[in-house]
């Protein structure tokens, strides 16, 4: 398919850049409620450019606004571009959000789908 | 049920007395008076605090201005949370008026987020709406409404025109007859006591067996350590709207009743006051 399923893994919250990725094998996690990483899949809206890699590896405790400062730094986005990042293609959770609670309630067949995009795309 | 829509408009109506007070070190030309208001519990600082601005603003040189944060008690105040539930959650058992102190300068960035416009409150506050709705009706009620609707919910809460908003709102606490209510009821239950932001996750109005579920049965789910063991010390106190509802309480109504204009029922865990 299109979509690439090398599942890579972001770096802990504390560092809020996002240097250093390390691949991981999603086989060592354990599964269900006890994992602590949640799998997540971006996708590019309109002209926004997309990331080659789409699923991703997250803490459950990364914000939204963590997950912006990733994405613009991997597209190498001036600081001062803005980023939206939407659920269900309908609405833009709040930057202070967890990823993990938005998994647990918009989450479906194992994974979070976040749209993310330049511009406002949904009103 | 006419006694029900009552409430509707004791929630809307609620206010918190508020005595906003220049933090101590911002630089002033003359002395600064506090400044009182009530404000709405259902709306947000940023929207409802033009007039404290501009009198603080007066007695301040332009260059030793910037972007207004709030604060009490050394913790800054989050305008993208409702104010009823800033004050449950972190001023409930001090005396009124809700002493809150406004500063200009050395904006908090780790704890707040900026808002540079009445427009970025709507973003947030629409948003949340159709977060509420994708777990009410997957988004179909929202969807299905116009632009000028979506506008005249935001106009409605911006405006404090309660018939304006639940002309519109009333649509989305609808649901179908053969169902007992939504499909998942959009909560967030708060405490100071944890680092978490806040406890959000799916739960059902009515149990597999056909039972309504109440607050207490959502506690006990999503939050157990909130609710006292069986004859033990009541050691929190479960608030929505300054109201310790009781435990029994089926949680659908609470949804359509003491939900905040955003759609969601705040509910804050918070320690038993002793006195």
């Amino acid at each position: 398919g299109e979509e690439q399923e090398s599942v890579l893994q972001l770096p802990p919250s504390t560092a809020a850049g996002g240097e250093g990725l390390t691949e991981v094998s999603p086989e060592t996690e354990p599964a269900g409620d006890t994992k602590k990483k949640i799998d997540i899949l971006l996708k590019a809206v309109g002209d926004t450019p997309i990331m080659k890699t789409k699923k991703w590896a997250v803490e459950r405790t990364r914000t939204i606004q963590g997950l912006i400062d990733f994405i613009k730094k991997f597209l190498k986005l001036v600081a001062s571009e803005q980023l939206f990042i939407y659920v269900n293609q309908s609405f833009a959770p709040s930057p202070d959000q967890e990823v993990g609670t938005l998994y647990e309630c918009f989450g479906s067949d194992g994974k979070l789908v976040l749209h993310y995009c330049k511009s406002q795309a949904w009103g | 049920m006419t006694d029900d829509k009552d409430v509707l408009r004791d929630v809307w109506f609620g206010r918190i007395p508020t005595c906003f007070t220049l933090y101590q070190d911002e630089i002033t030309e003359r002395e600064a008076e506090p400044y009182y208001l009530l404000l709405p519990r259902v709306s947000y600082l940023t929207l409802v605090t033009d007039k404290v601005k501009k009198h603080f603003q007066k007695v301040m040189r332009q260059e030793d201005i910037s972007e207004i944060w709030f604060e009490y008690e050394g913790t800054p105040l989050k305008w993208h949370y409702p104010i009823g539930l800033l004050f449950d959650l972190l001023a409930s058992s001090s005396a009124l008026p809700w002493n809150i102190t406004v500063h200009f300068k050395s904006f908090p960035e780790k704890d707040l987020l900026h808002c540079p416009s009445k427009d970025v409150i709507e973003a947030h506050f629409m948003s949340c709406m159709k977060e509420a709705d994708a777990l009410k009706h997957k988004s179909q009620v929202i969807n299905e409404m116009q632009k000028k609707d979506h506008k005249q919910l935001w106009m409605g809460l911006q405006n404090d025109r309660f018939d304006q908003f639940w002309a519109i709102n009333r649509k989305l606490m609808e649901y179908p007859a053969e169902e007992n209510g939504f499909r998942y009821i959009p909560f967030r239950i708060y405490q100071t006591t944890t680092e978490r932001p806040f406890i959000q996750k799916l739960f059902r109005p009515v149990a597999a067996d056909g039972q309504l579920h109440t607050l207490g049965d959502l506690l006990k789910e999503v939050c157990p350590s909130a609710i006292a063991p069986e004859d033990g010390e009541k050691k929190n106190q479960v608030m929505i709207h300054g109201i310790e509802p009781m435990l029994e309480t089926p949680l659908q109504w609470l949804s359509e009743h003491l939900s905040y204009p955003d759609n969601f029922l705040h509910i804050s865990i918070i320690p038993q006051p002793t006195d």
